[in-house]
C-alpha cells in the first residue's frame, strides 16, 4: 500500500451567479506519493475550478479534501496558506514571477516564508533547483528578460522550492510551443522519477497525458474514468 | 523572518513605484512642515501674548478688600430687640495686609512658592504744570520684581536698579512721560492722595505693550512709595506670589485665603479669558494640521490602491505560494507607514527650517519692546505629535486599500488570466 498524499471525498461545487449551476459532481478520487497524474477533459468541464479546490485556494465546495491525510475542511485562511507554503506547489499556465525580484530571489521567496531553513540556505536550494532545471546560469536575471520557456522553468523551480508533497499545475505547458512543452514535460518526468515527486497537472494536450502514469478524464463536472 | 521578508516585498513595490510613492511623501512632508511651522508660530504668539499679560502677572497675590464687616453690629445683639446704632466709623489700616513679615517668612519657607515680592500701590496725580494726571505708584522690591516678573525686559530705558539706588526715584510709564514730556533725569511732582507733594527724579521708562497701562503706571521702590504714602515700612497693600507650579495657584490661593486671613486671587480666575485665546490659537493650528494630513492621507490612498491594482497578479501568487491575507496585508501598511515616516520625517526638517525663517523674519511694534521678530516656539512635543500623527494618518489611508488587497482571491485573478 502505498502512501496517500491527496484525497478528495465526495467534492461537489456549484457556482451561484446568477443561478446556481453545479460544476462538481461528486468528485473521489486520491493520488499516491510518487504518482504522475493528468487531468483531462473538454472545456469548461471543471478542471480548474476542481484544481483550485485540491490547492486550497478556493474553500467554497461540499466534500471532503485531504493532504497528506489532514481534513482541510474548516481550516482557518492563515493555516490554509501555511499547508500551501509547504506542501503544495504550484505551476500555471502564466508564470507569476514578480518582476521586482530576479530568478533567484524569486525561486526563494516561498522558502524564506516557510522559515524552515536560514536565507544563506534557502538561496543555496534555490540555486539546486534552478540547476536541476537547466537554468541556473540565469539566476541573477530579471524575469522579463527569460524566454516564455525558461520563466516556465522558473516557475517550476518556485514550485519546488519547499520539497512539496504534491506539485499542482493548471496547463503549464499551454502557452508553450512544442519544444518548450517538451522540455517541461522531461522535467516532470524526471522529477518523479528521480525525487519521487508527486504530480497532479491539468492539461489540454492528449499527447501530454498520454505519456503520464495516469489520466483521470472529466466530463461536465464528473469524473468519467480514472 | 516574515517582517524582514515582508519588509523586503513592500520595499519592492515601493521602488518600484518611486515616482508616484515620492509624490505621496512629499504630500505628507508638506502637511508636517506646514503643521511643525504652524504650531510653532501660533505657540510662540501664545507664549509672547501670555507672556505680554500672565509674566507680569503674580500667580497669587494676597490683599486685602476695602469691604464691609462680615459681622455687622446689629447681628451681634441679636435677640435684644429694637438696637440703635450711632456714629459707627471705620477704623483699621485700609489695605494694608497685616502682619506681613510673618507672612512673607511663612511664604518663603512654602516649597510651592518660586517667589514673593511685596508691593505697595499708591494712587497719585502727576503734576504737568497746573493739571494733574492721575496715576498709581507700584512701590515694588526691584529684585523679586526682576527675577520674577521679568521687570526689566519692560524698561526700554534706564536702569532699573537705579530705582533702589537713587532715593526719590520713579521710572514712568511711557505714555505718561510723554505726556509730562519727562525724560530721564528730569524731576516730575506728584500729589499723593492725602494731598502731599513730592518731587521724584525720573531714572527710566517703562513700557509694557498695553498702551492704557503705560498712560497710568509707574514704578518706585517700596520705601519711597511708603514714604510717600506716610506709611511705616510695614505697609504692603498686596503681597504678589510666583509658584513653581501655576497649575496649583488656586489651591494655594484657598489655602493662604484661610490661613492668613486676606483676600487672595489667583492668576486662572483673574485672567480666564486668557487661556481661552490661547486654546483657540491651539486648535486653529492641530485643525490646520490635520486637515492637510487628511489630504495628504488621500494621496496615500491612491498610491496604494493604484499598486494594488497594477500588483493583483503579484498578489496573487503571494497568496497561492503560501502568503496570508494578514501578510499581504502587512506588506501594504508597511509600504504606507514608509511613506509616512519618511514623508513626515522630511515634514519635520522642512518645518523646523521654515520655523526658523519665520523666526527671523523682523516684527517690530511699539508696544511689544522685547520682541524683534516673529516669536516661534520649538518644542519637541510638536515634532513628536508630527510625527505620530504622520504615521497614524498614513497608516489610516492604507489600511482600506491593505484590507482590500488582503482579500483579493487569488482564484479569481489565476482564473482571469
Ligand atoms: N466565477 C464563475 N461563475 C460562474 N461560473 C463559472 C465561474 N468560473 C467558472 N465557471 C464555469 O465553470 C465551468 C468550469 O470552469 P473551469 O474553468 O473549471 O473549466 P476548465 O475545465 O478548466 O476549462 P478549460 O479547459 O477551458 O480551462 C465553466 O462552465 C465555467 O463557465
Ligand atoms: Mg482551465
Amino acid at each position: 500500500m502505498s502512501e496517500i498524499i491527496l484525497e478528495a471525498k465526495a467534492i461537489n461545487k456549484s457556482f451561484h451567479d446568477p443561478v446556481t449551476i453545479p460544476i462538481l459532481k461528486d468528485i473521489t478520487f486520491s493520488v499516491n506519493k510518487g504518482e504522475f497524474v493528468s487531468v483531462i477533459g473538454k472545456s469548461g468541464c471543471g478542471k480548474s475550478t476542481l484544481l483550485y479546490i485540491l490547492s486550497t485556494m478556493d474553500t467554497d465546495y461540499e466534500g471532503e479534501l485531504y493532504i497528506d491525510r489532514q481534513l482541510m475542511n474548516h481550516l482557518k485562511e492563515g493555516e490554509l496558506a501555511r499547508i500551501r507554503n509547504e506542501k503544495i506547489g504550484f505551476v500555471f499556465q502564466f508564470h507569476y514571477l514578480l518582476n521586482e525580484f530576479n530568478v533567484l530571489r524569486n525561486v526563494m521567496l516561498p522558502g524564506i516564508k516557510l522559515g524552515k531553513y536560514a536565507a544563506k540556505e534557502v538561496e543555496h536550494r534555490a540555486m539546486e533547483k534552478l540547476k536541476i532545471l537547466g537554468i541556473d546560469d540565469q539566476a541573477l536575471k530579471l524575469p522579463n528578460q527569460l524566454s516564455g520557456g525558461q520563466k516556465q522553468r522558473v516557475a517550476i523551480a518556485r514550485a519546488l522550492i519547499n520539497d512539496p508533497h504534491i506539485i499542482m499545475g493548471d496547463e503549464p505547458t499551454g502557452n508553450l510551443d512544442k519544444k518548450n512543452s517538451e522540455t517541461v514535460f522531461d522535467i516532470f518526468q524526471q522529477l518523479t522519477k528521480e525525487f519521487n515527486q508527486t504530480l497532479l497537472i491539468v492539461t489540454h494536450d492528449n499527447e501530454f497525458a498520454s505519456r503520464t502514469q495516469r489520466i483521470i478524464e472529466m466530463q461536465d463536472g464528473r469524473i468519467l474514468k480514472q | 523572518m516574515n517582517s524582514k521578508l515582508i519588509f523586503e516585498i513592500a520595499k519592492s513595490l515601493l521602488l518600484a513605484r518611486w515616482k508616484q510613492s515620492m509624490v505621496a511623501a512629499v504630500g505628507v512632508t508638506f502637511s508636517i512642515a506646514m503643521f511643525i511651522t504652524l504650531l510653532g508660530f501660533m505657540t510662540g504668539l501664545n507664549d509672547m501674548l501670555d507672556g505680554l499679560i500672565l509674566n507680569r502677572t503674580p500667580h497669587v497675590r494676597l490683599f486685602n478688600e476695602v469691604k464691609p464687616n462680615p459681622e455687622q453690629p446689629t447681628a451681634l445683639v441679636k435677640g435684644l430687640g429694637y438696637v440703635f446704632i450711632q456714629s459707627i466709623k471705620p477704623t483699621g489700616n485700609g489695605q494694608n495686609v497685616d502682619n506681613v513679615s510673618a507672612i512673607l517668612q511663612a511664604l518663603r519657607k512654602d516649597n510651592r512658592v518660586l517667589g514673593v515680592s511685596p508691593k505697595v500701590t499708591a494712587q497719585v496725580f502727576y503734576n504737568v504744570g497746573n493739571i494733574d494726571i492721575t496715576g498709581v505708584i507700584n512701590g515694588v522690591d526691584v529684585e523679586a520684581e526682576q527675577k520674577l516678573f521679568h521687570f526689566s525686559d519692560y524698561v526700554t530705558k534706564g536702569n532699573p536698579t537705579d530705582l533702589k539706588n537713587v532715593p526719590n526715584s520713579i521710572i514712568l510709564g511711557k505714555a505718561a512721560a510723554e505726556k509730562m514730556m519727562a525724560s530721564i533725569g528730569d524731576v516730575i511732582q506728584v500729589t499723593t492722595s492725602r494731598g502731599d507733594r513730592q518731587p521724584l527724579k525720573v531714572v527710566g521708562l517703562f513700557q509694557s505693550g498695553l498702551q492704557d497701562l503705560d498712560k497710568v503706571q509707574s514704578f518706585a521702590s517700596l520705601a519711597t512709595t511708603q514714604k510717600l504714602l506716610g506709611k511705616p515700612a510695614s505697609y504692603i497693600t498686596d503681597i504678589n506670589i510666583k509658584s513653581v507650579d501655576i497649575l496649583s495657584a488656586p489651591a494655594m490661593a484657598n489655602e493662604y485665603r484661610k490661613l492668613f486671613a486676606t483676600d487672595a486671587e489667583d492668576i486662572q480666575t483673574a485672567n480666564s479669558q486668557f487661556e481661552t485665546g490661547s486654546s483657540v490659537r491651539s486648535v486653529i493650528s492641530y485643525a490646520v494640521g490635520i486637515t492637510l494630513l487628511i489630504v495628504a492621507g488621500f494621496g496615500i490612498y491612491n498610491i496604494l490602491n493604484m499598486m494594488i491594482y497594477e500588483k493583483m497578479d503579484s498578489i496573487a501568487i503571494l497568496k497561492a505560494t503560501g502568503f496570508s491575507g494578514s501578510d499581504v496585508k502587512n506588506i501594504f501598511i508597511t509600504i504606507a507607514l514608509t511613506i509616512g515616516f519618511f514623508g513626515g520625517l522630511f515634514g519635520l526638517i522642512f518645518g523646523l527650517l521654515l520655523s526658523n525663517i519665520v523666526d527671523n523674519i523682523p516684527f517690530n511694534t511699539a508696544g511689544l519692546p522685547t520682541i524683534k521678530t516673529f516669536p516661534v516656539n520649538y518644542s519637541l512635543k510638536f515634532y513628536v505629535i508630527g510625527m505620530v500623527f504622520s504615521l497614524i494618518t498614513t497608516y489610516l489611508a492604507g489600511m482600506f486599500p491593505a484590507r482590500k488587497a488582503s482579500k483579493i482571491d487569488p482564484v479569481i485573478i489565476i482564473r482571469g488570466k
